[in-house]
C-alpha cells in the first residue's frame, strides 16, 4: 500500500490539507480560555508545532551526544 | 459495620496456587474465568463494606470498599481478564502463578484499610512482579531484575519505618489521609514515590520492564505504578509538591523516549509520562483533579497495556523489538498494526479515544487553579507523547523503512485480548458516562467542547506536522543501534566501580592478614609453645652439658654407649616424648614455681 510513492503523497497530501482547513477552523472557534493567550488565533497549532520541533532538537543536539552509549555498555 | 465478604486478593492469590495442578484447555479455561470469578464477587461487595479481622492488638481491615478503591478494582480486574487472554501461548505455569499473586497484590493493596495489610500486600507486589521479570530467562533480565528487586525492598524499607514510626505515634494503624508533616510521613511518602517512578527513583521501571516476558510487561505497566497512584490519592491528596514532581515526570521522559531505539523502552518512558499527569492531578487535589488522576489511571491501564500487547506480538512473531530491525510489519500483521493505532490514538487524546476525556480533567483543573507553568508543561508533555508514542510506536513498527519481516499475523488469543482493550479505549473515549460515574467523586466535566476538540485536534495535528516535515527534512534523530544511559548509570557504573575498590582495598587488607596472622605468626606461636621449655631447659643446663662433654672426651676409651652422659639432643627427645628423667622434671617443676613466685 505504501510501496506506492503515489500512495504517499496522496496520504501527505490529505494532511496537509486537513492542516490548513484546521488552520483556518480556528479563527471560528470560540474558546473557553483558562488563559488569555488561549484566544490567539492559532495558538494550539503554533504551541503543537514548536514543542515537536524544540523537543526533537533538544533530544538530538543536547540529549543524545550526552547520553549515548554502544549497546554492550553494561556489559 | 463489619462485613464479611471474601477479600478480592484472595481470590487471586489463593486461585493462583491451584495453576499448577491443571494444563492444557482446563488451565487455559480456568485463568480466564479467574478475574470473572473475582470480578462478581467484587460488584456484589457493597459500597461502603468494612471487613475487619483481629489481629495480636490491632483490628485489620481487610477489605474497605469505597467510591476510589472500587475505581481501581473494577480496571485491574479488567486488565488481568484481558492480560491473561493475551498470554494463553505460555507454556510455563510461572507466568499465570505470578501474574496472579502481583495482580492479587495489587488488589489487596487497594483495598486495605490499614498500614499493616497495606504493607503486606505492597511488599508482595514485589514479589510476582520481579517474578514476571526472572521469566523472561536472559542474562539482561536476571540482572535487571536483582536492580529491581534492590531498589522496590529500599522503597519497602522506607515504607515500613514511616509506618512503625507513625503507628508508635498515633497509636492507630488505620491507613486514610496522611498529608506531609512529620518524618513518619516523608518515610512513608518516599516509599509510595519508589512505586510510583518519581524523576530519579524511575529508572527500575525503564530498566527492567522492557526486560520483563511479553506478556509479563503487559501485567507489569497496569499495577506498581497504579497502586502507587491510588496510595497518593488516599494518603496525600492535595499536597503540593506533588505537582512539580508530575510535572517533573511529564516531561522528563519525552526526551528520552525521541531518542530510544527499543519500542518497549518508549512506552516504558511514555508510562512515567502518563503517570505524571496523573501525580499533578493528586497534587492539585481538586474534585476535579482526583477525578481526573483516577480517570487517566483508568484508561492508561486501558491504553498502555494496548501498545505493550501490540509490541509484545510484533516481537512474538519477528523476535524484534528494536527501531532499528522493524519496519513495513502493517503488511503482515494488519491488526495488530490497527490496534496498535488504537492504543496510540488514545494516548495522545484524540477526541473519541480515552485519553481525551481524561487528562483533559487534569489540564483543566490546573487552569482552573491558574497554575500558568504547570499548564504549560503539561500541554508541553501532550505534544510530546504524541510525537513518541502516538507516532513513533506505530511508525517505526509497522510502516517507515520496510525491514522484509514476511511474519504471521498476531495469535488469535491476542488479537481477542487487543481487540478487547482497543474496543473499550474508543468506548471510554465516545461514552465517556460510564467511566465518570465509579469516578471518586460526582463527575460534572464535559470533554465535548467545540472549543476542546478543536484546540486538542489542532495541538496534534501540528505536532505531526512537526514529525512529518522532520523526517522529511531528515532531521529527524535516525534510529540508532545503542542504548543511553539514564540515571540507573550512577549505581551501575560508580556504585559498581566502588564496589570494585572496596573489594579490591578489602580483599588485600585480607591477604595481608591471611599471610602475617594465620600463616606466619600462627606457627611460630606453635612453634614456641612446643620448644620452648625444652630449649629453656636446654639453655640452662648448657653448663652441665658442657662439663660432662668434657669429661666424656678425657674417658673416651672406658665409657659404653649405655653410660654416656646425657647432652642436649637427649632433653629433646625426652621432652617430645615426655619422658624426661626424674631429676630433670624435677628441675624445672622447681624452676617453674620460682618463676611463678617472681612474675606472680
Amino acid at each position: 500500500m505504501f510501496d506506492n510513492p503515489k500512495n504517499v503523497k496522496r496520504l501527505l497530501a490529505i494532511f496537509f490539507t486537513s492542516v490548513v482547513i484546521l488552520f483556518i477552523m480556528d479563527f471560528f472557534v470560540h474558546k473557553h480560555a483558562h488563559f488569555p493567550w488561549e484566544n490567539w488565533p492559532v495558538f494550539y497549532a503554533i504551541f503543537g508545532f514548536v514543542a515537536c520541533v524544540l523537543l526533537v532538537l533538544v533530544s538530538r543536539y543536547i540529549l543524545r551526544p550526552l547520553v549515548k552509549r554502544k549497546e554492550d555498555y553494561y556489559e | 459495620m463489619n462485613n464479611v465478604c471474601i477479600p478480592p486478593a484472595f481470590i487471586f492469590i489463593i486461585g493462583a496456587f491451584l495453576i499448577p495442578f491443571l494444563s492444557g484447555k482446563a488451565r487455559s479455561t480456568y485463568v480466564v474465568l479467574l478475574p470473572v470469578a473475582g470480578f462478581i464477587n467484587l460488584i456484589s461487595i457493597p459500597m461502603g463494606t468494612l471487613m475487619t479481622v483481629p489481629f495480636l492488638d490491632y483490628t485489620l481491615t481487610l477489605v474497605r470498599i469505597d467510591r476510589l478503591s472500587l475505581a481501581f478494582g473494577y480496571i485491574f480486574h479488567i486488565i488481568s481478564f484481558i492480560t491473561l487472554i493475551y498470554i494463553l501461548h505460555v507454556k510455563k505455569n510461572l507466568e499465570y502463578v505470578a501474574g496472579f499473586i502481583y495482580a492479587g497484590a495489587a488488589l489487596g493493596t487497594i483495598f486495605a484499610g490499614d498500614l499493616f495489610t497495606f504493607f503486606v500486600f505492597w511488599e508482595t507486589l514485589t514479589v510476582g512482579s520481579v517474578m514476571l521479570i526472572w521469566a523472561r530467562g536472559t542474562k539482561a533480565s536476571a540482572s535487571a531484575g536483582f536492580r529491581y528487586l534492590m531498589i522496590h525492598v529500599t522503597g519497602g524499607l522506607s515504607l515500613l519505618a514511616g509506618i512503625v514510626m507513625m503507628v508508635m505515634k498515633t497509636g492507630s494503624i488505620k491507613f486514610g489521609f496522611i498529608g506531609l508533616t512529620d518524618a513518619a510521613s516523608w518515610f512513608i511518602f518516599m516509599g509510595i514515590g519508589v512505586n510510583c517512578a518519581w524523576p530519579f527513583l524511575h529508572t527500575w521501571l525503564t530498566d527492567a520492564y522492557p526486560e520483563a516476558t511479553i506478556g509479563g510487561t503487559v501485567f507489569l505497566s497496569a499495577f506498581t505504578t497504579k497502586t502507587a497512584i491510588y496510595a497518593l490519592a488516599r494518603a496525600y491528596p492535595g499536597t503540593e509538591l506533588l505537582i512539580w514532581i508530575g510535572v517533573g515526570m511529564a516531561a522528563f521522559p519525552i526526551f528520552f523516549a525521541v531518542i530510544e531505539n527499543d519500542l518497549r523502552r518508549v512506552l516504558a518512558y511514555s508510562l512515567v509520562n502518563q503517570v505524571g499527569f496523573m501525580v499533578v492531578g493528586i497534587g492539585i487535589g481538586s474534585e476535579l483533579a482526583i477525578n481526573g488522576a483516577v480517570a487517566h489511571a483508568f484508561n492508561d491501564i486501558l491504553f498502555k497495556g494496548l501498545l505493550f500487547m501490540s509490541m509484545g506480538a510484533v516481537m512474538y512473531r519477528t523476535g524484534k523489538i528494536k527501531a532499528t530491525d522493524l519496519g513495513g510489519l502493517y503488511k503482515s500483521m494488519p491488526w495488530t498494526a490497527a490496534f496498535c493505532i488504537v492504543g496510540a490514538a488514545s494516548i495522545s487524546a484524540f477526541p473519541f479515544f480515552s485519553g481525551f476525556v481524561s487528562k483533559s480533567m487534569v489540564m483543566s483543573a490546573a487552569g482552573n487553579h491558574h497554575m500558568i507553568a504547570v499548564w504549560l508543561v503539561l500541554l508541553f508533555a501532550s505534544a510530546g507523547v504524541f510525537h513518541h508514542a502516538g507516532i513513533k510506536i506505530p511508525f517505526f513498527a509497522f510502516f517507515g523503512h520496510d525491514a522484509g519481516h514476511r511474519v504471521k499475523e498476531a495469535p488469535t488469543h491476542m488479537l481477542i485480548a487487543m481487540g478487547l482493550a482497543a474496543f473499550l479505549c474508543i468506548f471510554n473515549g465516545t461514552f465517556y458516562k460510564p467511566l465518570y460515574s465509579i469516578l471518586p467523586y460526582a463527575a460534572n466535566y464535559e470533554p465535548y467542547t467545540l472549543s476542546h476538540i478543536v484546540s486538542q485536534t489542532e495541538l496534534l495535528f501540528y505536532s505531526a506536522l512537526a514529525f512529518t516535515l522532520l523526517l522529511l527534512s531528515g532531521i529527524y534523530p535516525a534510529e540508532m543501534r545503542a542504548i543511553n544511559i539514564d540515571f540507573d548509570w550512577f549505581y551501575r557504573k560508580p556504585l559498581n566501580a566502588l564496589e570494585a575498590l572496596c573489594s579490591r582495598i578489602f580483599n588485600s587488607i585480607n591477604r595481608f592478614c591471611d599471610r602475617v596472622f594465620v600463616k606466619t605468626l600462627t606457627g611460630q606461636i606453635n612453634g614456641f609453645a612446643v620448644n620452648a621449655t625444652t630449649k629453656l631447659t636446654n639453655g640452662l643446663l648448657s653448663p652441665v652439658f658442657r662439663a660432662n662433654a668434657k669429661k666424656s672426651a678425657e674417658d673416651e676409651n672406658s665409657t659404653s654407649p649405655e653410660q654416656a652422659m646425657p647432652c642436649g639432643a637427649d632433653v629433646e627427645k625426652a621432652f617430645s616424648t615426655g619422658t624426661s628423667p626424674i631429676g630433670i622434671f624435677a628441675a624445672c617443676a622447681g624452676l617453674m614455681i620460682v618463676v611463678m613466685y617472681f612474675f606472680a
